[in-house]
């Protein structure tokens, strides 16, 4: 049974249009990482803000742990895209705001360690008395990650936390938190326009169809080993099917879906397919399985 | 170019203002200096009013160096106190500023409670909205005879116009600073579950004060405007009621000196709020 459960989401802006995205069903497992990748407008940061319970859902429900979701909860943390920090607080007492919240029976020095720690965790042992306008886009992103890791929730929710950030930080940023999830085995669902980040840290990658009423069209299950690494991970042979599977959605799929009727999302495993050319699977055509 | 300027010579601007000061005091020198007439006038008339004054040769309207001498004569001797009508300009001072600060303190207590209920609830905002636009563009010496007649005190009546007075920057400012309060700041307080309680101390207050403080500023700088017009009106004591009483024995020397001091403690007013707002200032 997944950790997560989300069934039949749907939101829409009036009663009589049509839904920004609708029959929106997916799980995710515990210690699970979930990447979903769509072009803007299908709402997936409107996912992410009801998984978080910052916004309800016109339709539909979402589960956590065998308990509906409702309402914002320490139990899942979220990565903000804008970071989100509170400028008039250093870097750690940011971090312990949210410290102190989770416990507040920790005593201060209690929650500073622990703060503290998390901040190390990201590279920034040495920034803990810095305000966030002393520091680079990458160096508040790593802050904002610390909050979300520090209150040590159930399930992290990430809002495409990179995508103001230049390449090379990101890649960086991106190692850190492989590492730190590898070693913590947290729960995480993203949002990405990266296809190469999203190969890089996800166990599944949820694929939405255009809007409007968009939806999960395909769950692509990325195959190759957990132990992946930035600098190796372009030599699996693996890795440029399911990167081609992506970058085909993206460019043609997407859109072609946008016209179909409902139906259960495809889970493929282009990763484990002979370079099979992606022409012969149209969509609608069962691939691998049809999810049960 | 200005700015570099600025940087290599720093003395530049301190020369200038010291230049325009000292063109500015040359020339109301020369216009107010003593006239040489021989003007042959009724003696009994000339011990009367003054000799001077008598022959038309020296006018009323002081020189800098009158203006400096009884400057220097209310800094030595500043809390003297000789009767309801002549107390030392230090005193005066003195009232005039408790007054102020009542009514600036009183509005601050009412105004940024009230602005953070407006803020945070669109409901109130448009509730109190058109009080607040009838409310604010009225003269707060309109007040004063309502005050006089109700609260029948001159002196709280005073406390009373600078309180109204200041009140409606403070308020529309914090109710401006409470409602933009970035929504991500508020999402962030919201998923680590924090308490309304402390989501309002600890997140909103501290957002929103920069803003509340440009209120406090502007309405401490309306407060000191007012506080020379309530006083002339209410009298007894205070920098205002000195104005008039001088003007009423025509001392136009102590109007200047009044004037100068009213002036000083403004700038001193604006100054310690500006540095308060700079303690609360934070940057993005």
């Amino acid at each position: 049974m997944s950790f997560l459960k989300v069934e039949s989401l749907a939101r829409r802006y009036d009663k009589a249009g049509p839904a920004v995205f609708e029959n929106v069903d997916f799980g995710i497992a515990r210690g699970e990482f979930v990447c979903i990748i769509g072009h803007s407008g299908c709402g997936k940061t409107t996912i992410l803000n009801v998984l978080a319970g910052l916004d309800e859902a016109s339709g539909g429900h979402v589960f956590m742990d065998g308990r509906e979701v409702r309402g914002p909860s320490l139990d899942r943390g979220v990565v903000f895209q804008s970071h989100a920090l509170m400028p008039w607080m250093t870097t750690l007492a940011n971090v312990e705001f949210g410290v102190r919240s989770r416990w507040p029976e920790w005593s201060r020095a209690q929650v500073g360690a622990h703060s503290t720690k998390y901040l190390e965790m990201v590279g920034l042992g040495k920034a803990l008395h810095k305000k966030p306008s002393e520091l680079s886009g990458g160096m508040k992103q790593r802050v904002g990650i610390a909050r979300a890791f520090a209150i040590e929730p159930k399930m992290l929710l990430l809002d495409e936390p990179f995508g103001a950030l230049d390449a090379l930080t990101r890649g960086t940023i991106q190692d850190e938190l492989l590492s730190i999830v590898q070693a913590t085995h947290q729960t995480v669902f993203m949002i990405t326009h990266d296809v190469d980040e999203a190969i890089l840290l996800a166990d599944k990658i949820l694929l939405m169809s255009n809007g409007p009423q968009a939806r999960i069209a395909e769950i692509v299950e990325v195959t190759m080993p957990r132990d992946r690494t930035r600098s190796s991970i372009h030599h699996d042979p693996q890795y440029y099917r399911i990167r081609n599977h992506l970058v085909d959605f993206l460019v043609s799929r997407s859109n072609d879906y946008a016209g179909l009727p409902a139906s259960e999302p495809l889970v493929v495993r282009p990763g484990l397919e002979e370079d099979a050319p992606i022409e012969s699977h149209p969509p609608g055509a069962p691939v691998v399985r049809l999810v049960s | 170019m200005s700015d570099t300027m600025n940087k290599t010579k720093p003395w530049l601007a301190p020369l200038l203002s010291l230049l325009i000061l000292l063109v500015a005091l040359s020339a109301w020198h020369l216009a107010t200096r003593p006239k040489e007439a021989a003007v042959i006038v009724d003696p009994e008339y000339a011990a009367l009013v003054g000799g001077a004054a008598a022959t038309g040769a020296k006018s009323a309207f002081p020189g800098p160096a009158d203006v400096g001498a009884k400057l220097w004569e209310h800094i030595k001797d500043p809390f003297y106190d000789r009767g309801t009508n002549d107390k030392g300009l230090g005193i005066q001072i003195g009232y005039s500023i408790a007054r102020v600060m009542a009514g600036y303190l009183l509005a601050a207590l009412v105004a940024i409670p009230l602005g953070f209920a407006i803020g945070m609830s669109p409901l109130i905002y448009r509730a109190l909205d058109p009080y607040i636009q009838i409310l604010k563009p009225i003269s707060p010496l309109a007040w004063m005879p309502l005050a006089l007649y109700t609260i029948k005190d001159s002196g709280i009546s005073a406390i009373f116009v600078i309180f109204i007075c200041s009140i409606w920057p403070m308020l529309i400012n914090t109710a401006f600073g409470v409602a933009s309060v970035r929504r991500d700041w508020l999402n962030v307080a919201r998923t680590l579950e924090v308490s309304p309680l402390r989501t309002a101390f600890c997140v909103i207050l501290p957002a929103a004060a920069p803003t509340i403080m440009t209120g406090m500023r502007i309405s401490i700088g309306i407060a000191w405007l007012v506080i020379v017009a309530a006083e002339m009106l209410v009298g007894g004591t205070g920098i205002g009621y000195f104005v008039w009483n001088e003007w009423n024995n025509l001392s136009i020397t102590n109007i200047f000196t009044a004037i100068l001091v009213i002036g000083l403690v403004g700038m001193l007013l604006d100054t310690a709020l500006a540095r308060l707002a700079r303690l609360v200032s934070y940057k993005e």
